[in-house]
């Protein structure tokens, strides 16, 4: 007697369970297939140096957070200031990754929006986007000294998201 | 003859955008290619697979499956390399593996088990109702 009304019961409160914890769940935002691997090996050249090269192995050393950004990117204006207000105060260090940009467009975005960058990663046809694993702009990832990718972030970043995301993980990756 | 040309230019180059702008090897290299697209989903508009989609990102995508089919690579090495960077959300027909396990044959445990439990409600139902018939329900209503 009892199980027949535990039963069900029991069915009940899994499914809602189940359903509820689902609710709040952001659906578009997928899981990155790269947490907790190494960052994909590239090179490619500076965005603000023609023909100077950079690849994953001159960013190893130091955890940085790598933004993902372009100059047609409209939610990237809403993040810009909050990267460039922890990066001028020496929060962190920030790497761009310039995003299916003309050379030109993003040089004259930085000169109106502030340029954070330590370095930025120029990606014109979207190549080493893929290889990161971007689905579109912006995104940003934090990288650990070795080299691991230990979080993604693909809405704009709040300076909550700094706080409590993003600055606890690049500290944990300095070692 | 100046705006001539330069209208027939016009024309021309309008044609030109209309043309489905990969450059296939042969016909059997472009059905691999339209299989392929109609399996993999587009992973920002995640609804539609990649040969519908029109994100940039999935212009981006079957550029980069079409680059890697004139490389030579199998179809099963272009979606390792795309399941390795996007993760098996990318799979229309994820993997019979793991947790997968679970999605594939989860419809037809609740099919198997909601058959067992109505089945062994309905028996009990009919035993019931044979050794206990109803009483007819107007029988002490006096009218």
């Amino acid at each position: 007697m009892i199980a027949r009304l535990f039963f069900p019961l029991a069915l009940f409160v899994g499914l809602a369970v189940l359903l509820w914890s689902g609710l709040g769940k952001d659906p578009t935002i997928l899981p990155s297939a790269l947490l907790d691997k190494p960052v994909p090996e590239f090179v490619t050249t500076k965005l603000r140096e023609p023909g100077v090269d950079i690849g994953s192995a001159d960013l190893l050393g130091e955890p940085y957070l790598l933004n993902v950004f372009a100059s047609w990117c409209a939610s990237c204006r809403i993040e810009h200031p909050v990267l460039d207000a922890y990066a001028s105060r020496g929060e962190l260090k920030l790497i761009g990754l310039n995003y299916r940009d003309q050379r030109a467009d993003a040089l004259a975005w930085l000169d109106r929006f502030g340029d954070p960058y330590a370095e930025i990663l120029w990606d014109p046809d979207g190549r080493l986007g893929i290889d990161f694993g971007v689905t579109g702009t912006p995104e940003s990832f934090v990288v650990d000294a070795l080299g691991i990718i230990r979080y993604k972030h693909v809405v704009p970043l709040s300076p909550d998201d700094m706080e409590n995301e993003v600055l606890p993980r690049l500290k944990q990756g300095a070692f | 003859m100046r705006a001539l040309l330069f209208g027939l230019s016009l024309v021309f180059a309008s044609a030109v955008w209309a043309i489905d702008p990969l450059p296939f090897a042969d016909a059997d290299q472009e059905a691999r290619f339209r299989v392929l697209v109609a399996e993999l989903r587009c992973v920002q508009c995640q609804n539609q697979n990649l040969a519908d989609s029109d994100a940039l990102i999935a212009k981006d995508l079957r550029k980069e499956i079409f680059d890697q089919m004139q490389a030579g690579q199998s179809d099963d090495e272009i979606v390792a390399f795309l399941v390795e960077r996007y993760g098996e959300f990318v799979l229309y027909r994820p993997p019979f593996s793991g947790m997968n396990v679970l999605l594939w044959i989860g419809p037809l445990l609740i099919v198997v088990f909601g058959g067992i439990g109505i089945a062994a409600h309905l028996r009990r139902r009919a035993r019931t109702s044979v050794t206990a018939p109803r009483a007819p329900l107007n029988e002490d209503i006096d009218w």
